[in-house]
C-alpha cells in the first residue's frame, strides 16, 4: 500500500527558478528509500514539500491520506504530527533537558504524564540515550545530539521519518550508528526517507535509492541494485 | 482534562523560560518597570488633581440673600420652590437673627452695633440661603432661577470666577487623563517591541515547535503567559514604590501642599487602588506585547 503519493509534482520558486519538474513517485509503506543526487538537484526541495515547508507550484502530494499540498498555512501542524523530521544541524532546543525536548512533541497533544513519561523513556531506550535524559544537548557529542533529534522525530510514533543529511555533520563511525538506529526503526514498521550526499552510507545499507538531477528523477534503484562505483 | 493539562504545561513552561532566558527577562522587566513608575505617578497626580478639583467643586455655593421685610413664612414658601429646582443638591437657611448673634460673640465692636436690633424686623442684616449643586457646571443656571425667586434680593455665587475655575479644572483633568492614556499605550509598544527582541533570538525555538507539529495556538499560549510573567514580575516594584512612597510623601507633606485648601488623598486604599490598575496594566501589555511579537514570527 502507499504511503506517500506524489503526482505530476512542479515547483517554481517566486525568484523564477524551478527546482523540480512534473515529478511522480509512489512510496510503500515500510519502504526505506534514499533520495540522492548532487548539490542543486531538487532533493532538499521534494523533501522540503513533503513536510510541508514548501508548497507545490502544481500537482498532488498525497501522504496518508492528507492532501499536503492543499494544507493551509495553519493546518500545517496537522501533517507534522503524522510525520518526524530530523537534520543536519539536529534543532534541539538548547536550553531544555534531552528528556524536554523529546516531551515536547507530546505534551503539545495534551497526553498524561504517565503516558508522556512512558513514550520519552521507550524513544531514549531506543535510541541508547536513556542515561542522559537531564543532560543538556550542548554536553551531548553531534552523534548524541542527533540521536536525541530521532527520538523526539518517532516519539509520538509517526508513519513516516524524513531525514534531510542527518549524518552530514558526523564522523564515518557515527554515521553508521546513526544509520544502525535508523534501520532498527524502520523495522519497527515506521517508513523512512533519507536525503544524503554519502554514497558510502547509501552502499551499505542496500535500500530503494532514487536519483535526482536538475529536479528530475534521473533513476529509481530497486533494493539492492544501486552500487556507486566511486568518483 | 486535556486542555487543562496542556494549559498547565504552558504555564510551567513559560515560566521556566522566564528564568532560562533570563538576561533577556531582565531587559523586558527593567522596560515594564520603568513604564510603569511613571505611570504610576501620573495616574497620582491625575487623581490628586480630580480629587482636589471635586473638592473645590464641593465647597462652591451659592448665596441667596433675601429682602429685608421678607417674613419667616415667606421664608418656608421660598425653601420649597428652591426645593423643586434641578441641580439643587442641598441648602442651608441662615437665619440674620442667628446671625448677628453669632457675630455678637464674635467681637465686641459688634456687639456694640448690632445689641440695639433685638426685633427681627430692625435687624440690618439679611436672611440668606447657602445651595449646593449637583452639577458644578449647572451653578449659573441655578442662581439665575434662584434670583427670579420672590423675594430673593439678590444672589452671589463668585461669577465669571467660578467659571473660570470650571473650565481651568476640565482642561487639567482631561490632559491628565490624556497622559495616562498615552503612557499606557506607549508602554504597550515599547514592551511589545522589548518583547519582539527577545522573542527574535527565540525563532529557532518556534521554529522547531512548528516542525514537532504545534499549532499556532501552541506556540502562541506559551509565549502570552511569558509575557504575563514578565508584566507581573514587572509591576512588583512599581507597586512596592507606589505603596511606600506615597505614604512617605503623605507623610511628610502631612497630606496636603502649599496650603490646607489643596489636600492630598489619604494613601489607604488609595495606592491599594492604583497598584491594582498597575497590576492590571502590566499584565496585559505583557501578554499584548508578546502576542504581537509572536504573531510575527508565525506568518508561514
Amino acid at each position: 500500500m502507499d504511503l506517500i503519493r506524489i503526482k505530476n509534482v512542479e515547483k517554481t520558486y517566486k525568484t523564477g527558478v524551478t527546482a523540480i519538474y512534473d515529478l511522480s513517485l509512489n512510496i510503500q509503506k515500510g519502504e526505506f528509500v534514499f533520495i540522492i543526487g548532487s548539490t542543486g538537484c531538487g532533493k532538499s526541495t521534494l523533501i522540503k514539500m513533503l513536510y510541508r515547508e514548501e508548497k507545490p507550484t502544481s500537482g498532488i502530494i498525497n501522504i496518508g491520506g492528507i492532501n499536503v499540498s492543499k494544507l493551509k498555512n495553519r493546518n500545517v501542524y496537522k501533517i507534522r504530527r503524522k510525520i518526524g523530521v530530523v537534520f543536519q544541524d539536529f534543532k534541539l532546543l538548547p536550553k531544555s533537558t534531552v528528556y524536554e525536548n523529546v516531551a515536547f512533541a507530546l505534551e503539545i497533544f495534551g497526553l498524561p504524564n504517565s503516558e508522556v513519561h512512558s513514550k520519552v523513556i521507550k524513544a531514549l531506550e531506543l535510541v541508547g540515550l536513556k542515561h542522559k535524559a537531564k543532560n543538556y544537548p550542548h554536553q551531548l557529542s553531534g552523534g548524541e545530539q542527533q540521536r536525541v533529534a530521532i527520538a523526539r522525530a518517532i516519539v509520538n510514533g509517526p508513519k513516516l521519518l524524513i531525514c534531510d543529511e542527518p549524518t552530514g555533520n558526523l564522523d564515518e563511525n557515527t554515521s553508521m550508528e546513526i544509520m544502525k538506529v535508523l534501520d532498527e526503526i524502520n523495522k519497527l514498521g515506521t517508513t523512512i526517507i533519507m536525503v544524503t550526499h554519502d554514497t558510502e552510507i547509501v552502499n551499505k545499507m542496500k535500500k530503494r535509492v532514487i536519483l535526482l538531477d536538475s529536479g528530475r528523477i534521473v533513476k529509481d534503484y530497486k533494493e539492492g541494485e544501486y552500487v556507486h562505483e566511486g568518483v | 482534562m486535556r486542555v487543562f493539562r496542556i494549559l498547565g504545561r504552558n504555564i510551567r513552561d513559560s515560566f521556566k523560560s522566564v528564568f532560562r532566558n533570563f538576561s533577556l527577562s531582565l531587559a523586558s522587566i527593567a522596560c515594564i518597570v520603568i513604564t510603569l513608575i511613571v505611570v504610576s505617578i501620573a495616574m497620582i497626580l491625575s487623581f490628586n488633581v480630580n480629587n482636589f478639583t471635586k473638592a473645590v467643586e464641593r465647597d462652591m455655593t451659592i448665596v441667596a440673600f433675601l429682602n429685608r421685610d421678607v417674613s419667616l413664612e415667606r421664608v418656608e414658601e421660598i425653601k420649597d420652590e428652591i426645593n423643586v429646582i434641578n441641580y439643587v443638591e442641598s441648602f442651608t437657611f441662615e437665619d440674620k437673627m442667628t446671625i448677628s448673634e453669632e457675630m455678637m460673640e464674635e467681637s465686641s465692636d459688634f456687639d456694640s452695633i448690632l445689641d440695639k436690633y433685638e426685633e427681627r424686623e430692625d435687624n440690618p442684616l439679611l436672611d440668606a440661603f447657602q445651595i449646593k449643586v449637583t452639577d458644578i457646571n449647572q451653578i449659573e443656571e441655578v442662581a439665575n432661577q434662584i434670583s427670579q425667586i420672590d423675594g430673593v434680593y439678590n444672589v452671589k455665587y463668585g461669577e465669571g470666577m467660578v467659571e473660570q475655575l470650571v473650565s481651568v479644572f476640565d482642561i487639567i483633568k482631561k490632559i491628565s487623563y490624556g497622559v495616562v492614556i498615552a503612557l499606557v499605550i506607549v508602554t504597550a509598544f515599547l514592551i511589545s517591541n522589548t518583547i519582539k527582541i527577545t522573542i527574535f533570538s527565540r525563532k529557532r525555538e518556534i521554529e522547531i515547535m512548528r516542525l514537532v507539529g504545534a499549532s499556532n495556538i501552541n506556540i502562541k499560549i506559551p509565549f502570552i503567559f511569558e509575557g504575563l510573567f514578565l508584566g507581573l514580575f514587572g509591576s512588583i516594584i512599581p507597586v512596592l514604590a507606589t505603596i511606600f512612597g506615597y505614604e512617605a510623601l503623605y507623610n511628610t507633606f502631612n497630606g496636603q501642599v502649599i496650603s490646607p485648601f489643596i489636600q492630598l488623598i489619604v494613601p489607604l486604599p488609595f495606592t491599594y487602588f492604583v497598584s491594582l490598575a498597575l497590576i492590571a496594566i502590566g499584565i496585559l501589555v505583557g501578554m499584548f506585547g508578546s502576542w504581537r511579537a509572536v504573531k510575527k514570527y508565525l506568518k508561514i
